[in-house]
């Protein structure tokens, strides 16, 4: 078997509201192993965020977090996770964020930002890390490194903030790489160069990465996996071929379906958005969360728990309908 | 940064000019100069008599520059009512009150910051709370009360510190307590707001990402952001404190600039009055362009350029 960077099993996020208790996420499973490219995606809100905010421990103190099963980077973190987390950080584990210009401290030269964190777990000289850093703006795209240590945020466009933010990520040496939502906050036209860079960087350095996107034409490009997630579970997961060629849950039809991706949707098509909207999440749901939306669901969609059907390793389904699906 | 602090300085340099024609116009919002000098009850003669001597009787611009003239050689002019130097009596006055205002500033200082951070890092924890009624109670007491409730506790019941005056250093420590403890409500609170806006951001969450411990995410990410306002706040807190509290100094017997003022404008001795305002109008100057600097320090999105 390969070896895992991360498994996670019965991810749970409960955030505290004034209207009762939001469970954001409400048992998810992820696994990704070693050099593989797990793309996370779904509609807004259904808890893409929280699930990636929680695998690094940096949510609010309030939020509940709760699993069965918490591996990542070859260590056990179900117990301790705080503590175990605080040493995994920066080091084996890193994160982009979706706006670079936030991202980035603006009182701080980049320099800084990019050092402070080897320089500590490492103990690297001052000079040291700013090799290391002239090396990693250099290998994401950013040109004469060196002079630009010394400047701020401010002197930088978005994508190359978030390139900044990417070089950053890559200080600690990470194996695991999450990045949520990375080319959201950017012009249209730079999102592809990032995210390009991103598959590169996934393969030239063998980084197992959890990707957050929207964007069905990168999940096709650099994904191996994909995972179809909604109101606050994974609804699907599959390799990548087999989900662009044959979905089976109906919200991923839906999905697949109200996105136009290039070369395969015929340009100026109308697209068909899946009717309704996403459940409120406070309190407890039963059943199946999507058959409000759903254009096959019957009375036994309403049974609680909704079979999950697994086909190969790793791949399954979260629907009682899923033979009528693929008929 | 040198076009900043330059074209800030010119800012500056124009305020003051402003400042000194409204303290030097001062003189004369009341009426004649020379009537008030010689008593509204006196002789025209005297009036004439004193308009000639204080130079009254030439053009404003003449008296202005001649004023300014001096006042940049370090002569502020005679006092009416003691007939020596005034800057001889602000001398003698302004060490009391502004040992009083630093030290206050710097007590609040040193408990409003570390008490806005530890209520931004929990809200609504014991120590917010805390923090929260020091606030209200600090704003809703008037500090000559507390001031007095001080001095009958602490001076007169137990006589542990002095009631009145600034002959030994004990002499300071309830007028600190009192004044500090008016300064620190709104110290407090911009530190815990400015505290958790900084600590929502996306650069501290990036911070403990990067696996910084939670000291340097507060210290290098987050403190460094939040003090921005701070700064701007302690500029005038501190202007305030140092132009010397009326109340606090009659309450506590200290012979101090808000003493001064007081008496000097009860006994229309006019050039006292208009040097303290000066001097005053011009520490303001001086601290606000210096907040401004530091947060440019701070903050090279405000140095304009790059
Ligand atoms: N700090 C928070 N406090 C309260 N609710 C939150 C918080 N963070 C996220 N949520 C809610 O949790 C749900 C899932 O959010 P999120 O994980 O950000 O979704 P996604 O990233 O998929 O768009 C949303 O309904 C959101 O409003
Ligand atoms: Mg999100």
């Amino acid at each position: 078997m390969t070896e895992m960077m991360l498994d996670i099993r019965n991810l749970k996020v409960s955030i505290p509201t004034d209207r009762g208790l939001l469970n954001a996420v409400r048992g998810v499973d992820l696994q990704i192993a070693k050099g593989e490219t797990l793309c996370l995606v779904g509609e807004s809100g259904c808890g893409k965020s929280l699930t990636a905010t929680s695998i690094m421990g940096l949510l609010p103190r309030y939020a509940k977090v709760t699993s069965d099963r918490f591996e990542m980077v070859g260590q056990d973190l179900t117990t301790k996770t705080d503590a175990k987390l605080a040493k995994l950080r920066g080091r084996d584990v890193a994160m982009i964020f979706q706006d670079p210009t936030s991202a980035l401290n603006p009182t701080l030269t980049i320099g800084r930002q990019l050092t402070e964190g080897v320089m500590r777990h490492e103990k690297l000289s001052r000079s040291e890390a700013e090799a290391r850093a002239i090396e990693m703006l250099d290998r994401v795209g950013i040109a004469n490194p060196a002079a630009r240590l010394t400047q701020y945020p401010h002197g930088f466009s978005g994508g190359q903030r978030q390139r900044i933010m990417i070089a950053s990520a890559l200080m600690g040496r990470p194996k695991l790489l999450i990045a949520d939502e990375p080319t959201t906050a950017l012009d249209v036209t730079i999102q592809s160069q990032i995210l390009t860079l991103l598959g590169e960087l996934q393969a030239d350095l063998g980084l197992s990465l959890l990707l957050i996107t929207h964007d069905l034409g990168v999940v096709a490009a650099i994904a191996n996996d994909v995972a179809v997630m909604y109101a606050g579970r994974i609804a699907e997961r599959a390799p990548v071929a087999g989900l662009f060629a044959a979905p089976r849950h109906p919200y991923t039809k839906g999905l697949l379906a109200a996105i136009p991706v290039p070369g395969v949707t015929p340009r100026g098509s109308e697209l068909p958005a899946i009717p309704g909207r996403v459940p409120g999440l406070i309190g407890a749901l039963r059943g199946c969360a999507f058959r409000d939306r759903c254009a096959i669901a019957g009375a036994e969609c309403a049974h609680d728990p909704v079979p999950r059907i697994s086909a190969a390793q790793g791949q399954f389904i979260e629907c009682v309908k899923a033979g009528e699906v693929t008929a | 940064m040198l076009s900043f602090i330059s074209k800030r300085l010119l800012v500056a340099l124009l305020v003051c000019l402003t400042v000194s024609a409204l303290s030097f116009g001062l003189m004369f919002v009341s009426g004649d100069p020379a009537i008030a000098i010689a008593g509204s009850g006196g002789r025209a003669e005297d009036a004439e008599a004193i308009r000639v001597a204080y130079g009254f009787d030439r053009p404003l611009v003449v008296q202005y520059l001649d004023w300014i003239g001096s006042a940049l050689t370090g002569n502020l002019g005679q006092s009416i009512y003691f007939n020596v130097p005034v800057t001889e009596i602000i001398g003698n006055r302004a060490g009391v009150t502004l040992t009083l205002g630093f030290i206050s500033f710097l007590v609040a200082l040193v408990i409003a910051v570390p008490l806005g951070v530890a209520a931004a890092l929990r809200p609504n924890g014991w120590i917010d709370r805390l923090a929260l009624v020091i606030a209200v109670s600090g704003q809703a007491i008037p500090s000559f009360w507390l001031g007095l409730m001080a001095i009958v506790v602490f001076g007169v019941w137990y006589g542990w510190v002095p009631i009145s005056g600034a002959d030994t250093w004990q002499g300071y420590i309830l007028p600190v307590i009192v004044l500090s403890y008016y300064a620190i409500p709104e110290l407090m609170r911009i530190t815990r707001s400015g505290m958790i806006d900084v600590l929502a951001t996306d650069y501290v969450r990036a911070a403990k990402a990067k696996g910084l411990p939670m000291h340097l995410v507060i210290s290098r990410h987050a403190l460094r952001n939040a003090v921005l306002p701070l700064v701007s706040l302690s500029a005038v807190q501190l202007g305030q404190l140092l132009s010397g509290s009326i109340v606090i100094e009659s309450v506590f017997a200290l012979n101090g600039l808000g003493r001064l003022a007081w008496e000097s404008l009860l006994r229309s001795d006019l050039p006292v009055v208009q040097a303290i305002i000066l001097i005053l109008s011009l520490l303001y100057v001086v601290l606000t362009t210096l907040a401004d600097i530091l947060n440019a320090v701070l903050d090279p999105r405000l140095r304009g350029g790059s």
